[in-house]
């Protein structure tokens, strides 16, 4: 459509066709390890990057950690993954480029599918583009440089900033925090590493965007954000992968170090293709004063399971979960939130929203950790669950561990269905019954999407739309 | 020719008859009003026209221009021009007034092929304002969801911001003037005696005649147990007024 200044609601009522980002490049990687993983494996990923010592020695430990470490026998069930059919690591190209049109050309056309150029230009105050198992564009606005702000890829991070990696790296999720986190610490590569110097405000997002080409890909990028005293940033990923029958693995690890008076806010547009089992851990430390901020939107992958974690660490810390969670056919997200309050007078909120529909499995599952001395506390927790249809399945897990008495503790959580009434009065007036479910939804959602900014809220509500298609008649 | 004709509406519920045998024609240019007792199956006959899905035509036809509406969704019904202003709208949390007006303005605008048309955000807002402070709404109720936490009188503005915004060619009143005191109501009833005329048929149905103090129906009709018992001109509100439903069987309260 021409005209520009649609609403969001306006623009998700059009319809668009399936998942669109299916498609995959026809292309050959630079280098790549064999199937499945080893200690070599391991060892190969480190030599290949030139890693320094201690993080080879910190990757072979994680790995032990990971052959050791029994599946969870909670939430999703991840009996199925062929942890030996995966490849854990391919360098899709050379180098990295600063220029998009340095890519190879079959992969920056994939990139201009994604609108992820349009996007920089548009909106954005930096981008980090990561293909498989590297970050194969970066690039940030040249006046942010200037002021000190550093945004590289991970690996870029580690060998110029190795001092602040070192002091940060793998300390807020320890290498033997969970299997998966274990499984990113021995094999990771890509991810962002982002310093924000005390006092620097960015106005707008910091974008990556993670792509996985191949068939039967690991990706396992890792990422560590400082926000320095006082300073704030935003940083949005977005990720997507062609469709294949076999399955590929994508398993993060997400570090976040807010200081005094700092704020972070991380949105993620998760949209895997459903054959993509998407693992990830994610954890932020929020000290004095400090704000942290998880959005976080499920629409894709096969399983998920992710609960974005926020450590008050310091007096008056303020944390919050904004979730979305939208389960079609076949999927099964595995969502929520955690928090502790570990200081006086710290503050938080999780909203959770999920979808199921057409044999679709959400569950909210969230922890509230209030530790004794945390006086004065208060925390909120707001799960609310829309069953489209009689096969579809939600579930709540609200673990709540109070060992605080001065504290105020909230917890609401609701089921619903699309109403009759509902959608008798939009149809009545002139609504497609389509079109008046999908508005229903997106009211659902709004509470998260009116967070986001504009144009994330217009992809929010695009996909929603997208997924809702068929769903009724 | 009428614009509006309804033949033996026959409509249940769940098993239970509720309309047995409604006929009525209606033109463009005049209103009707429809008065009953409760359960008379008032609301029935709204709901059934508009093509609430609970309810069963089991015989009957109704056509509107002379297209065929039982047949359709509620949805296409309302691009016909049939709109319906409800007793009790329901609430769309999450979505704002202004969003779903314009959605609906632009889904009567599409085309009989799809093809979408829509609205210039200028224009939309032009005609939002103007028919907003006709109405008297405040211009901060664009923002708010549909329903959400308003008012009786709120809602029932809303619906006639509906009428006014959508233009359609038959409008049928559900007990509009429930829930509103004696400002709202006049507020009301002039926003609808604006749009009556060659461009808008207006079907008003009521419980009590106080709302026919303010819109003038140029014919009534009394509907007790599923049936129009009685059809006539201004005068049968008055009866009404002063006798109640009694003359006609019911034992309620007067009116």
């Amino acid at each position: 459509m021409a005209d520009t200044d649609l609403t969001p609601e306006e623009q998700q009522a059009v319809a668009i066709g399936e998942y669109k980002y299916g498609f995959h490049d026809e292309f050959t990687p630079v280098f790549s390890t064999e199937k499945g993983l080893t200690e070599e494996v391991v060892r190969q990923i480190s030599a290949h990057k030139q890693e320094p010592e201690w993080m080879l020695e910190f990757r072979l430990k994680s790995y032990k950690h990971f052959v050791e470490r029994p599946l969870p026998r909670w939430g999703a069930d991840l009996s199925t993954i062929d942890f030996d059919n995966i490849y854990y690591y391919m360098k899709p190209v050379e180098e990295q480029a600063r220029s998009w049109d340095d890519l190879p050309e079959g992969m920056r056309e994939t990139w201009d599918k994604l609108g992820i150029p349009e996007a920089e230009k548009k909106y954005l105050a930096g981008v980090g583009a990561q293909y498989e198992s590297e970050v194969v564009y970066h690039n940030l606005q040249a006046d942010l440089a200037k002021q000190g702000v550093l945004f590289f890829d991970m690996d870029s991070g580690l060998r110029e900033h190795e001092d602040i990696v070192r002091k940060y790296f793998g300390t807020i999720i320890p290498y033997n925090d969970n299997k998966f986190a274990a499984l990113n610490s021995a094999v990771w590569s890509g991810g962002s590493f982002i310093y924000v110097p005390p006092g620097v405000k960015i106005d707008l997002p910091l974008q990556a965007y993670f792509r996985i080409n191949a068939e039967n890909m690991g990706q396992f990028e890792r990422t560590l954000i400082i926000v320095d005293k006082g300073a704030y940033v935003h940083y949005v990923e977005g990720c997507t992968a062609p469709i294949y029958s076999t399955d590929s693995l994508h398993s993060a690890v997400v570090e976040i170090h807010v200081a005094e008076g700092g704020r972070c806010r991380y949105t993620t547009i998760q949209n895997w293709s459903t054959n993509v089992y998407n693992l990830v851990t994610k954890r932020a430390v929020a000290e004095r004063d400090a704000t942290m901020e998880w959005v976080d939107g499920n629409l894709g992958s096969q399983i998920t399971m992710k609960y974005p974690a926020v450590i008050l660490k310091g007096e008056r810390a303020h944390g919050e979960v904004l979730s979305i969670a939208f389960a079609g056919k076949g999927q099964h997200q595995d969502a929520g939130g955690k928090i502790t309050h570990s200081a006086p007078d710290t503050s938080s909120v999780i909203t959770s929203k999920s979808i199921s529909k057409d044999g679709g499995r959400s569950s909210y599952r969230g922890l509230l950790q209030v530790d004794k001395g945390a006086v004065g506390s208060k925390a909120k927790v707001v799960c609310d669950a829309l069953i489209i249809d009689e096969d579809s399945r939600t579930d709540t897990y609200p673990y709540i561990n109070i060992d605080e008495n001065d504290v105020e503790i909230g917890h609401e959580a609701t089921v619903s269905k699309i109403g009759d009434e509902q959608l008798f009065y939009l149809m009545s007036r002139g609504l497609s019954e389509e079109e008046a479910s999908g508005m229903i939804v997106s009211g659902f959602v709004e509470p998260i999407t009116k967070e986001l900014p504009l144009e994330y809220a217009v992809e929010m509500n695009r996909l929603i739309q997208l997924q809702m298609e068929g769903s009724v008649g | 020719m009428p614009d509006l004709i309804i033949r033996n509406l026959h409509a249940s519920i769940d098993g239970s008859e509720i309309l047995r045998g409604v006929d009525l024609e209606l033109s463009k240019d005049e209103v009707h009003a429809i008065m009953g007792p409760n359960g008379s199956g008032k609301s029935t006959l709204a709901h059934v026209l508009m093509g609430h899905p609970a309810y069963e035509v089991t015989a009957g036809e109704v056509t509107l221009d002379g297209e065929e509406l039982l047949e359709l969704e509620p949805d296409e019904r309302a691009r016909l021009g049939l709109f319906l202003a409800f007793q009790y709208p329901a609430a769309i949390p999450g979505v704002t007034v202004a969003n779903f007006l314009r959605l609906a303005v632009n889904a009567q605008r599409r085309g009989a092929d799809g093809e979408e048309n829509p609205i210039r955000i200028p224009e939309f807002r032009k005609l939002l304002q103007e028919n907003m402070e006709a109405l008297k709404i405040d211009r901060s109720m664009t923002s708010r969801y549909i329903n959400d936490g308003f008012s009786g009188g709120e809602k029932k503005r809303m619906e006639m911001l509906q009428m006014a915004i959508l233009k359609p060619q038959i409008a049928i009143l559900d007990e509009t003037d429930s829930g509103l005191d004696i400002d709202a109501l006049r507020i009301v009833a002039e926003g609808v005696n604006r749009q009556v005329g060659p461009e808008m048929g207006v079907l008003v149905i009521t419980h009590y005649s106080r709302l026919l103090h303010h819109i003038k129906p140029d014919h009534i009709h009394v509907l007790v147990g599923g049936r129009i018992v009685r059809s006539g001109g201004p005068e049968i509100a008055d009866e009404l007024e002063r006798d109640g439903y009694a003359p006609y069987g019911v034992m309620e309260e007067a009116i």
